[in-house]
């Protein structure tokens, strides 16, 4: 096929087509985004335990939602022997990603592990644990024709709005919270931990309710995940901290480039929702242009290593010993 | 106000590089007390001042700050009852968080940190008028983030911050070393102005005797991890800096010539 032939081939009403479906999962990878955001700019860690706590969500999600589950949790949202309310899936979604945040927390906190371990320790054995909540299988159905699921891939232009108030309610959440006392010291403690202990802040608790809240927040956007595509499999969140990371440095670039000065946390938080659609954005535009699925990992690993090395090399071209054995690059007079 | 008890503390015990940085220090300090801490390198003063701060357990001995037995409680535990102020300006505030943000935390100093608002209207009040009275034009930049401060601003914000809520002791570990003459002059008067209005005990430590002799109403030398001068009342007043040198000289004893430049 000749490079003519190639660009014939290409469809532009198809690319217009499948926007809409980049759309809704770039704000459900976003929601998820805002979790990797609390632990890798407000705390100032980088938490993989993601990887393992979005699968766990959709597990746990899907299970609750297809009739699975301990007796007494269905009984407990009366739901016995009828169907097990969606809010009420996504609402455990939510609180067992907070037990899996804390598990990281407390193996960084009390056994004095570094947090990026401890969070690949506890990844790693979510991986059976997921299971074990799927009961053994690695990927379970969950079909919107038979659950009164909130989003759906089949339904994409009625799943955007829905995904876009759930994800602007916890946006909201998420800005009076840190706007709290509670909140004002854990930014403070993954900002500044040696001043924090000084002004009287337990600098390991915060980082524990920071880890907790992230992954639950992970867990949750994995519950919602799992709905729009239909399924939860053990695999899913194989990547989502490179995803999450790609969506907030995408949006923090943006919001640099659109603002100048200081930018409010509610604005920071929408630009990391936003990040994460202009990613999905870009992965339906590479599908468009018949480059091979398998690749798509490889293609965001280059992206996020570009965006985390531009700041690097940025400031090594104003000060180099490179430019400095050439005569210096800057104005020393000015 | 600040009482130690036979205060040892070993860094790296039983190993090669096992080092006593304070050899059972005892050391009372009365409240209202303004106490200078000179010494070498090496001396013991900013170990003297972690084991108050509670930055590690001390190895042996007790610590009670305003009758409360500490020696058992981590610096956040403590830090009720301390405010300190750190030798880099960097260290004492939140780079990245608001002016008015930084001094609410340390307003909260103690406090249990709840659910409610982080920074209230009547505490953003109180601030700028805590912030005109340092005279630096900061009452204006209530919502700047700390990081576009100068050291010397920073320093000062961290020393009302120290100060904001009345605690037992202040602790200044050579805090204005970081800063051009000029500046540490300006933060050393502000540090001088709020000890005396707040009428707080404090513990200063600094390498410059001048500064030593100048403020507080008690001096204290140390020299390998023990008090070896301890002057307060009408010597203090009418130290020199030759006195000082002589002092260290005979309890050292060392040259004076050496003792020149490692006190200078």
């Amino acid at each position: 096929m000749s490079v003519i032939d190639y660009f014939y081939s290409l469809d532009p009403a198809k690319l217009l087509k499948n926007l809409p479906g980049g759309v809704a999962q770039g704000i459900l990878w976003g929601l998820m985004a805002l979790g990797v955001y609390i632990t890798f700019r407000l705390l100032n860690v980088s938490d993989l335990t993601v990887e393992g706590s979005f699968a766990t969500g959709g597990a746990v999600t899907v299970v609750l939602i297809t009739g699975g589950g301990p007796a007494w949790l269905r009984a407990v949202f009366g739901a016995s022997a009828g169907q097990f309310p969606t809010w009420a899936a996504l609402l455990m979604a939510f609180f067992v990603g907070v037990l899996c945040g804390l598990v990281t927390g407390m193996l960084h906190s009390y056994l004095g592990i570094p947090a990026i371990l401890a969070g690949i320790l506890t990844q790693l054995a979510l991986f059976s644990v997921n299971l074990h909540i799927m009961d053994m299988s690695s990927n379970i159905p969950v079909s919107v024709d038979k659950y009164p699921l909130y989003v759906s891939g089949r339904y994409v232009l009625r799943s955007i709005p829905v995904a876009a108030v759930i994800t602007a309610a916890i946006i909201g959440i998420l800005y009076w919270y840190f706007g709290t006392e509670q909140g004002s010291a854990i930014r403070s403690t993954g900002n500044n931990p040696v001043m924090s202990s000084a002004q009287g802040i337990d600098i390991e608790k915060m980082k524990m309710i920071g880890f907790a809240l992230s992954n639950g927040i992970v867990a949750l956007a994995g519950g919602l995940v799992a709905q729009y595509q239909g399924f939860a499999d053990v695999n899913m969140g194989r990547g989502a901290s490179v995803i999450g990371l790609a969506a907030v440095i995408i949006g923090d670039v943006a919001s640099r480039a659109i603002f100048k000065g200081h930018i409010n946390f509610a604005v920071k938080m929408a630009f990391v929702i936003l990040g994460g659609i202009v990613y999905y954005a870009v992965v339906i535009l590479v599908l468009w242009l018949k480059l091979d699925t398998n690749d798509l990992k490889l293609f965001t690993a280059l992206i996020v290593a570009l965006f985390l090395g531009i700041p690097y090399l940025q400031s090594k071209k104003r000060e180099s010993f490179a430019s400095a054995a050439k005569g210096g690059s800057g104005n020393a007079e000015t | 106000m600040l009482r130690l008890e036979n205060v040892w503390k070993v860094f790296d015990q039983g190993t090669i590089n096992q080092k006593v940085a304070l050899k059972g220090i005892d050391l009372n300090i009365k409240e209202g007390e303004f106490v200078t801490v000179i010494g070498g390198n090496g001396a013991g003063k900013s170990t003297l001042l972690n084991a108050v701060a509670g930055t590690w357990p001390v190895t042996r001995g007790r610590i009670f700050i305003d009758g409360n037995d500490v020696t058992g409680l981590p610096d956040y535990k403590r830090a009720s009852l301390i405010g300190r102020v750190f030798q880099d300006p960097m260290l004492g505030t939140a780079s990245e968080m608001q002016l008015e943000e930084n001094l609410a935390l340390a307003l909260r100093r103690g406090k249990k940190r709840g659910l409610g608002w982080g920074v209230t209207n009547e505490e953003k009040k109180m601030f700028r008028e805590r912030l005109a009275a340092l005279g630096l034009g900061l009452e204006d930049r209530l919502t700047a983030q700390i990081g576009t401060l100068s050291g010397g601003q920073r320093q000062a914000v961290t020393l009302l911050m120290a100060s904001l809520n009345a605690p037992k002791l202040l602790l200044l570990d050579e805090h204005t070393a970081a800063l051009d003459p000029a500046t540490a002059a300006k933060v050393l008067e502000i540090s001088d102005n709020i000890v005396r209005e707040e009428k707080l005990t404090c513990l200063m430590i600094t390498h410059n005797m001048t500064d030593a002799i100048n403020l507080g109403n008690r001096l204290i030398m140390m020299n390998e991890g023990t008090i070896v001068v301890d002057i307060s009342g009408d010597e203090k007043k009418q130290l020199t800096k030759n006195d000082l040198l002589q002092k260290f000289a005979d309890v050292a004893g060392v040259q004076e010539e050496t003792d020149s430049v490692l006190l200078s």
